[in-house]
């Protein structure tokens, strides 16, 4: 086994140029591949927390009585698809707003009278939370002769998702595409490197090697040429990750989003992936010429 | 071990035929080869000696007939067990055969390591061989630096590293002046006295005056004569 790692890596130095260019394009290949996963993981985060937050926001007429309120949250709660309500004094909502902008103290000074209204935040069952079932509450929860106004700010979010939908198909089928590609670039460095051994192929097997002998070496190489393209493709996506991740943290939107790269189990499936490109390919081209 | 009194056929052909398209490389040739046989393949030039060796080694297919090494039928052998009927040979080609990029060292090793044989002994027994051919020098070198009569050699080493059963020399002395030759030739009756069983092709006479056993004769693909050396000496005609 040592011995076939030796004609591998010896294969690899005397190809230095076909291996590093099929090492370099498995890199490009992992690279937009794994730029994609890294776009969808983050992306889905998103979507993931705004699905979370899904809520009805609903706002009270003013000087709604008590007894009224107390009412029309049992009514509320009742209803189908509600997990909970949470009544909000509009004093709460106003010392609320008062924390967030401590900043700017004299917004409020000269405010005579809270101008919040009292509201109620509704959040919905995991079953509710899409589009559709959404805008049915919303509309039934504005025919309430005491609400106001009924707010959900995420109704652009089920375009959203929708498009994101589309857009990961799109990933999956260039991930695709990029698979064959490299499969068939892999293939062919190793059918030429074949080529360019086929008397020393020929002569092994005159003297009595087997076919997996002579095969051994050129899977090592594949799998040598698949992992180091894998690694140095992720490499470069991470330092381009760093970069990213740095100039975001510098620029306007501190802490709102924190983009995470990919997760070990994804990092490592990867690298496996291509490694098992470069063993595909090889076996590829190996069969068509060892016959 | 020897074992004169053994002499059940290692190789038997029956009517085989070979043909290069419309090309009659080998005609009707049926012949046994006892275990530890020295038998020379002799003809001229274009004779079919190559050929009639190449069908030996599932080199080429025959056209027609039969041939058995060792009881194993060659037109029946699965594709997978080819390397194992070939790890019966030492063959010595005619054009040496040797990868131009691998060092001597390592031309000479393959064999070993393909029968998986352990490094420190691949290493041991390579030098020895080397050294037994007058190569030990070379270790390092790769064959295209090396004269023709030592390229040669080194065939002849790789074919006896793995102490093969039969040996297979297509003219081993063909590029050699006689001193490398009898060097040569003495390390295959060696072999041959070991109880392998030895066939050389040649059209040298001289080589098969000095070696002596059995000669088989081609001519342009017909098996002509089987004597013993003497009378194939002493036969002008041939
Ligand atoms: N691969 C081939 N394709 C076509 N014809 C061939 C092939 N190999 C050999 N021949 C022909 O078969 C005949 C026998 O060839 P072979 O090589 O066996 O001769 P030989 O006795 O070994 O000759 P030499 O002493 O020159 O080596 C020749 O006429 C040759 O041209
Ligand atoms: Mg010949």
């Amino acid at each position: 086994m040592i011995h076939n790692y030796k004609r591998a890596i010896q294969d690899i130095r005397d190809h230095r140029f076909l291996n590093s260019v099929t090492i370099i394009t498995i890199a490009i290949s992992i690279l937009i591949v794994s730029s994609f996963a890294l776009f969808f993981v983050n992306a889905n985060d998103i979507i993931n927390s705004w699905k979370k937050g899904i809520k009805i926001m609903v706002y009270l007429k003013p000087d709604t009585p008590e007894t009224k309120i107390s009412k029309l949250i049992h009514k509320i709660q009742h209803m189908d698809g509600i997990r909970d309500v949470r009544f909000i004094s509009k004093n709460e909502a106003f010392q609320e707003l008062k924390k967030q902008m401590k900043r700017q103290p004299s917004l409020f000074e000269n405010l005579k009278e809270n101008p919040l209204p009292d509201a109620f935040e509704i959040r919905l069952k995991i079953s509710f939370q899409n589009q559709e079932k959404v805008e049915i509450l919303a509309t039934r929860l504005e025919s309430f002769p005491q609400i106001d106004e009924v707010e959900y700010g995420q109704r652009w979010l089920g375009q959203f998702t929708n498009f994101f939908n589309l857009f990961r198909l799109t990933g999956y089928a260039m991930g695709g595409l990029f698979f064959i590609a490299t499969l068939l670039i892999v293939a062919n460095t190793i059918r030429l490197v074949l080529y360019s051994r086929r008397d020393e192929v020929e002569i092994m097997r005159l003297v009595g090697a087997t076919d997996s002998f002579i095969k051994a070496p050129f899977y090592i190489q594949g799998l040598i040429q698949g992992a180091f393209g894998g690694i140095i493709g992720l490499a470069t996506l991470f330092v381009g990750f760093l970069l990213l991740s740095s100039s975001m943290e510098r620029g306007i939107s501190p802490g709102l989003f924190a983009i995470r790269f990919l997760s070990t189990g994804a990092f490592c499936g990867i690298i496996l992936g291509s490694t098992f490109v470069g063993w595909i390919g090889c076996y590829l081209s190996l069969k068509q010429f060892l016959k | 071990m020897i074992d004169g009194q053994n002499k059940s056929p290692i190789i038997r052909m029956f009517h085989v035929y070979k043909n290069y398209g419309a090309k009659k490389a080998l005609v009707n040739i049926t012949l046994d080869i006892p275990k530890n046989e020295l038998l020379f393949i002799s003809g001229p030039s274009g004779a079919g000696k190559t050929t009639l060796l190449k069908l030996l080694y599932l080199g080429e297919k025959v056209s027609e007939g039969q041939i058995l090494i060792e009881g194993m039928n060659l037109s029946r052998i699965s594709h997978k067990r080819i390397p194992l009927l070939r790890r019966k040979y030492g063959i010595i080609f005619q054009d040496y055969k040797l990868i131009a990029t691998k060092t001597i060292f390592d031309n000479v090793a393959i064999v070993l390591e393909a029968t998986g044989k352990k490094r420190r002994f691949i290493e041991k027994k390579v030098k020895s061989i080397l050294r037994t051919v007058g190569m030990e020098e070379s270790l390092h070198s790769f064959p295209p630096s090396l004269s023709g009569g030592e390229q040669q050699r080194i065939a002849v080493a790789r074919a006896i590293v793995g102490d093969p059963k039969i040996i297979l020399a297509d003219e081993p002395t063909g590029n050699l002046d006689e001193v490398s030759a009898n060097i040569i030739l003495d390390l295959l009756k060696r072999f041959h006295t070991r109880g392998a069983t030895v066939i050389i092709a040649t059209h040298d006479k001289e080589l098969i005056r000095k070696t002596g056993g059995r000669v088989i004769h081609l001519n342009q693909g017909y098996m002509q004569k089987t004597t013993n050396v003497e009378s194939y000496i002493n036969d002008s005609q041939l």
